[in-house]
């Protein structure tokens, strides 16, 4: 028995000391490492820091102001082709360096001020449907039973309409204007956001940290936000970066067929949908606010794919 | 000497649903009408193969499934009710070690934070005297206090099962109820994890339910052994006893099949055959009767009651009828 004793003593003895040696690494320091690491955020991280740059210091970097008609104040005509000083443009011509609309009006200064409104449109609806959708997904998951059921057969119901069409009719009915846009789009995407919280909320919920804090004590409304919610929300956070691309295109879609914003705001899809059927005579007029509109949406869908990688918890060994 | 848990009639039923309308469609009974008694600083262990209920019968225990009938009882008073597992101020008296250490712990936050949950959750102490404690009973599971600091992923399994046995300590619990806590862990490191829950036990007077598929395990730790078989208790003795002179034939067959290290004995064991019936579907009468070898027309048609044969508790009717053989008799009828 003694023998048995000192090996139970020294059990108790303490097992590690290299390994832990060293200043602790929070966790979204590793994953920020990880995320800086990864090809696509970076390419992601530069195109919307650069469209961020650009909506900050519009004012400074906008030569015209974007809603300003030049007719009579510079010797240009109506949807000029771009003059770029450095290429060969005529010193004498004033610079415009993506052209003239046609309500000569500098296109480049509308890009630029257009920036403003669409890093807006996508940050305003993800957050508005990441609210909604995460909090009803949360509870449906979590709670299951009747609640689980009524909650997602709503969002099935709402994933039963093709989304644009469903924001058009939503628009129609409260009237065009880019708050009723963001409004629908919000809405449209709310179901996106259930499903995908549901999902992972009912997979984190059933892990043993879970049943560990319950055998604690822990209250269920505590357990759903300091333990299933924080575990659950790195699908949510990859979805909701992809989701500011989604929409952003949206919104410029909504626009595009003259329901968003309206003129003369200066919005890259009612600049498309305004010169559409220029496309042929003056193709720089959909050429640069399409060019914007894909670099923003390409880079927060390439910080998404990084942050999936990087968020992901099997990688971190 | 008293009972701290007693549990009486127990049941648990777990209802399967289908179709569009979630109709009931069948009923598992995963755990039958255990009843069954840990006195105060003993160590009970629960052994069965998978599937035989011994991890639902932990996880009512220390409610988190609510039992289907049946009485829990904890220090003389019953704590469970119908609707919602066990009473919030028995949780803080008994705790639980879960098998798996990767699964247990929070992968976002510190393992300190796991660990004072508990403390704030019931309201003991400030901040800091939570980390004091935090840190003692770190130290008191064989690692540095500035582990608390660590995220578990930066753990080993065996260092991660010291955490959670810390975290399910820390409320200074009167009954640990650990769920096959060795099994997810390497040989060498199931030993020291086994050492480390004697020692606590005695330094903490702790009453233990160790839940195994491992008899070794259970032997090493084990004051009385309960065999279980398709949610039924089978056997109930002391540890002794039972590894010494089995008399359930189930219990024989599983304890001739731990391996033992004599090359002179290999291939000697009762074998049984069949499967473990679906607890969808059990068997009539006795639940182990279609694979066993002494099995009758009475074992087919009527369920045995526990009754006592020296300090051994039996379900079973050849040992009621002295049928039955002793472990050496078996293994030389083979």
């Amino acid at each position: 028995m003694t023998s048995l004793d000192a090996a139970t003593a020294r059990a108790a003895e303490i097992v590690i000391e290299d390994g832990l040696l060293g200043n602790p690494v929070p966790l979204w320091k590793q994953t920020w490492k990880r995320l800086l690491r990864k090809r696509s955020a970076q390419v992601g991280m530069i195109f919307i820091g650069f469209m961020i740059l650009v909506a900050i210091f519009a004012p400074i970097i906008a030569p015209y102001d974007p809603n300003q008609v030049l007719i009579g104040v510079e010797d240009i005509k109506r949807r000029e082709a771009p003059c770029v000083h450095l290429l060969g443009c005529d010193v004498a011509k004033p610079q415009h360096i993506m052209g003239i609309d046609g309500n000569a009006r500098d296109v480049f200064s509308r890009l630029v001020y257009g920036s403003r409104i669409s890093l807006m449109i996508g940050v305003i609806t993800v957050s508005a449907a990441l609210v909604m959708g995460v909090f009803l997904g949360a509870i449906a998951g979590f709670f299951g039973g009747w609640l689980d059921n009524l909650i997602m057969r709503v969002m099935d119901v709402i994933l039963g309409f093709p989304s644009l069409l469903l924001a058009i009719a939503i628009v129609a009915v409260l009237g065009p204007g880019i708050v009723n846009a963001l409004l629908a789009i919000s809405v449209v995407s709310v179901p996106g956001y259930a499903r995908v919280t549901r999902a992972s909320v009912l997979s984190v919920k059933s892990q043993d940290f879970v049943s560990a804090s319950r055998v604690l004590g822990a209250s269920k409304w505590r357990i759903l936000f300091t333990r299933v919610l924080p575990n659950a929300l790195t699908p949510i956070v990859v979805l909701a970066t992809m989701g500011i691309a989604g929409g952003i295109l949206e919104a410029a879609g909504l626009s595009f067929l003259g329901l968003g914003a309206q003129p003369p705001m200066a919005e890259w899809g009612t600049m498309l949908g305004s010169e559409k059927d220029q496309i042929f005579s003056s193709p720089h007029l959909v050429f640069f606010p399409g060019i914007a509109i894909v670099i923003t949406v390409l880079g927060f869908n390439l910080l998404g794919d990084g942050l999936r990688d990087a968020l992901d918890p099997r990688l971190n060994a | 000497m008293s009972a701290l848990l007693e549990l009486r009639g127990v049941r648990k039923e777990f209802v399967i649903r289908g179709g569009a309308l979630q109709r009931v469609v069948g009923r598992v009974n995963a755990v039958t009408d255990i009843d069954l008694s840990i006195e105060r600083g003993r160590t009970l262990g629960v052994v069965g193969e998978s599937g035989c209920g011994k991890s639902t019968l932990a996880r009512v225990v220390v409610g988190l499934h609510p039992a289907s009938g049946g009485q829990i009882i904890f220090d003389g008073k019953q704590i469970n009710n119908a609707t919602s597992g066990i009473d919030v101020a028995s949780t803080r008296r008994i705790q639980m070690v879960f098998q798996d250490p990767y699964s247990s712990l929070d992968p976002r936050v510190p393992v300190g934070a796991s660990i004072a949950e508990g403390l704030v959750v019931h309201g003991i102490g400030d901040a800091a005297s939570q980390r004091q404690a935090v840190g003692e009973i770190l130290q008191r599971v064989g690692l540095p206090a500035q582990a608390a600091d660590r995220y578990p992923h930066e753990f080993s399994g065996g260092q991660r099962q010291r955490i959670g046995i810390a975290r399910a300590l820390i409320l200074e619990p009167e009954l640990l109820v650990c769920d096959e806590p060795t099994s997810a862990l390497d040989v060498s490191v199931q030993a020291q994890i086994l050492n480390l829950l004697r020692l606590l036990k005695k330094q903490l007077n702790l009453t233990m339910m160790f839940i195994s598929h491992n008899l070794a395990v259970v032997r090493h730790i084990a004051d009385d052994v309960m065999v279980m078989y398709l949610g039924h208790i089978v056997e109930v003795a002391p540890a002794a006893t039972l590894f010494a002179n089995p008399h359930h034939p189930y219990s024989q067959a599983l304890l001739s099949a731990t391996p033992v290290a004599d090359p002179d004995q290999r291939g000697k064991r009762l074998r049984l055959a069949g499967e473990l019936p679906s607890p969808l579907n059990p068997p009539s009468g006795c639940p182990f009767h279609p694979r066993c070898p002494l099995a009758n027309d009475r074992c087919k048609a009527e369920l045995p009651a526990l009754t006592a044969v020296g300090p051994t508790r039996v379900a079973c009717h050849a040992v009621a009828e002295g049928r039955a053989f002793s472990l050496h008799q078996a293994m030389a009828v083979q």
